[in-house]
């Protein structure tokens, strides 16, 4: 009968001292966890995409709390209703989120342009723009093999005729293709602006023309058609200024290759 | 001296814990996708495995051989290391709160970590004195780590590899997982005559 019980004992002692032990260290060394944080955490959209500039949900919930100045409208997946949650928790004026989103600057579909490589190596943009500078005639050129697709949380762009296309209703401008995007040809754009270009050629004209029968050419007929100035024509593509677009699509009815669009 | 250094070193190369005594597989395929978990990771059991040892030791020799309780020793070292792991947690959260938050996913995950109950019983099973065993745990936690950051570079080659479709994903880490195993086995004998 001793014989059972002594190593009985010595589990259940070395056990309970150690859940003693536990205790009251968690006691001792118990940390604050400041309950605003997790407030603004759960009310976040949890999708840890960076938009905010900050690494992660978490990371923004804490800095709305630890420092006064970070705004509360940084989380455009969230959009205004998120803000004004975060708003509402820290008792704070609250201002609506500038919607952003993302637009893809290029129109090489393969009616427009054509690949130069017969490439069958890995199936990703990045891998592909390794080789000289990519498949496409033009080295501006979406590669099309969806590598902003395979990062997009939201399922907002897609490869449709071997250029990506952004859904207007899903993007919420975090800008995490962007990142991705080896040829550097995706931009985010405010919600309020009207039109854009969608190509990202810096070669010159002639070049372009070669390369791809939609892209920028740099002729200025847009600049001059422009009544505000709102349109330039820099580095061999044009450029739109924000504040002075009116929107009037002058520029678009103009523009003899077709390359500016309506976002 | 010289044993201690023959005990590290066969530890890293020759035993190496992962690729020759396959314990701690789990991390080994599980974290090893990125150089930084993996480095994390490893550190964090390194460390375990250390003050494990030097917790577990004692226990058996004071308290279990004592009363000819040998065979319980299994049982006693999980409830050690796991409460253990937990008060390193609690105690990593209050004063180094930086070292928490980057080892904090690995800490609950290394309670159990076989690599680390492994080692408490190999210490006690090839009879090595207290400081044997420490040094014994340091060189397995430091195997680990060289384990696991070579397979992260062989596993970032193989990512940016087109392999057929049926080996895609783990069929081929874990082919390259036994070929790292086997060329491991190359270090055979070897420590032994580095002493001489």
């Amino acid at each position: 009968m001793i014989d059972n019980i002594i190593p009985i004992a010595i589990v259940v002692g070395i056990g309970l001292l150690a859940g003693i032990i536990l205790t009251i260290a968690s006691k001792l060394m118990a940390v604050e966890v400041n309950e605003a944080v997790n407030k603004v955490h759960e009310a976040l959209p949890g999708v840890n995409c960076g938009a905010c500039g900050f690494s992660g949900c978490e990371d923004y919930a804490k800095n709305i709390i630890d420092d006064k100045t970070v705004k509360t409208n940084l989380c455009t997946p969230g959009g205004s209703e998120v803000a004004m949650k975060i708003s509402n928790i820290l008792g704070i004026d609250f201002q609506a989120v500038i919607g952003m989103q993302a637009i893809v600057k290029c129109s090489g579909t393969l009616g427009n342009t054509s690949y130069v490589m017969e490439y069958e190596g890995l199936q990703s943009c990045a891998a592909n723009k390794l080789f000289y500078r990519g498949r496409g005639a033009c080295h501006n050129a979406c590669l099309g093999y969806g590598d902003c697709t395979d990062v997009c949380e939201f399922d907002a762009i897609k490869v449709v005729d071997n250029v990506a296309h952004v859904d207007k209703s899903k993007c919420v401008g975090c800008g995490v293709c962007v990142a991705k995007c080896p040829q550097h040809i995706i931009k985010i754009i405010p919600a309020s602006q009207k039109l854009y270009v969608r190509c990202s050629s810096t070669d010159s004209g002639g070049i372009t023309k070669k390369a791809c029968k939609a892209g920028c050419i740099a002729c200025k007929i847009c600049e001059k058609a422009c009544p505000v100035g709102a349109i330039m024509v820099k580095n061999n593509y044009a450029r739109f200024d924000l504040e002075k677009c009116i929107g009037c699509q002058k520029c678009m009815e103009v523009c003899p290759v077709g390359v500016i669009h309506l976002v | 001296m010289k044993e201690i250094l023959i005990i590290l070193m066969s530890v890293i190369i020759v035993d190496n814990f992962v690729l020759s005594k396959f314990l701690g597989i789990c991390p080994f395929l599980g974290v090893s996708k990125k150089l930084n978990a993996a480095v994390g990771m490893s550190l964090a059991v390194t460390f375990v495995m250390i003050i494990a040892t030097a917790v577990t030791y004692p226990i058996y020799k004071f308290l279990l051989v004592q009363y000819n309780l040998e065979y319980l020793q299994t049982i006693v070292f999980i409830l050690v290391i796991a409460s253990l792991v937990q008060l390193v947690e609690i105690i990593l959260k209050k004063y180094v709160p930086i070292l928490q938050r980057s080892l904090g996913i690995y800490l609950p995950l290394i309670t159990t970590n076989c690599a680390v109950l492994g080692v408490t019983l190999l210490n006690i099973k090839d009879e090595y004195t207290y400081i044997q065993s420490l040094v014994n745990s340091l060189g397995a936690g430091l195997g680990f780590l060289l384990a696991m950051v070579l397979f992260s570079g062989i596993r970032q080659r193989i990512e940016h590899n087109n392999i057929p479709l049926s080996f895609k994903g783990v069929p081929s880490i874990l082919i390259a997982a036994s070929i790292v195993a086997l060329s491991f086995m190359g270090f055979g004998g070897v420590i032994e005559g580095l002493f001489i």
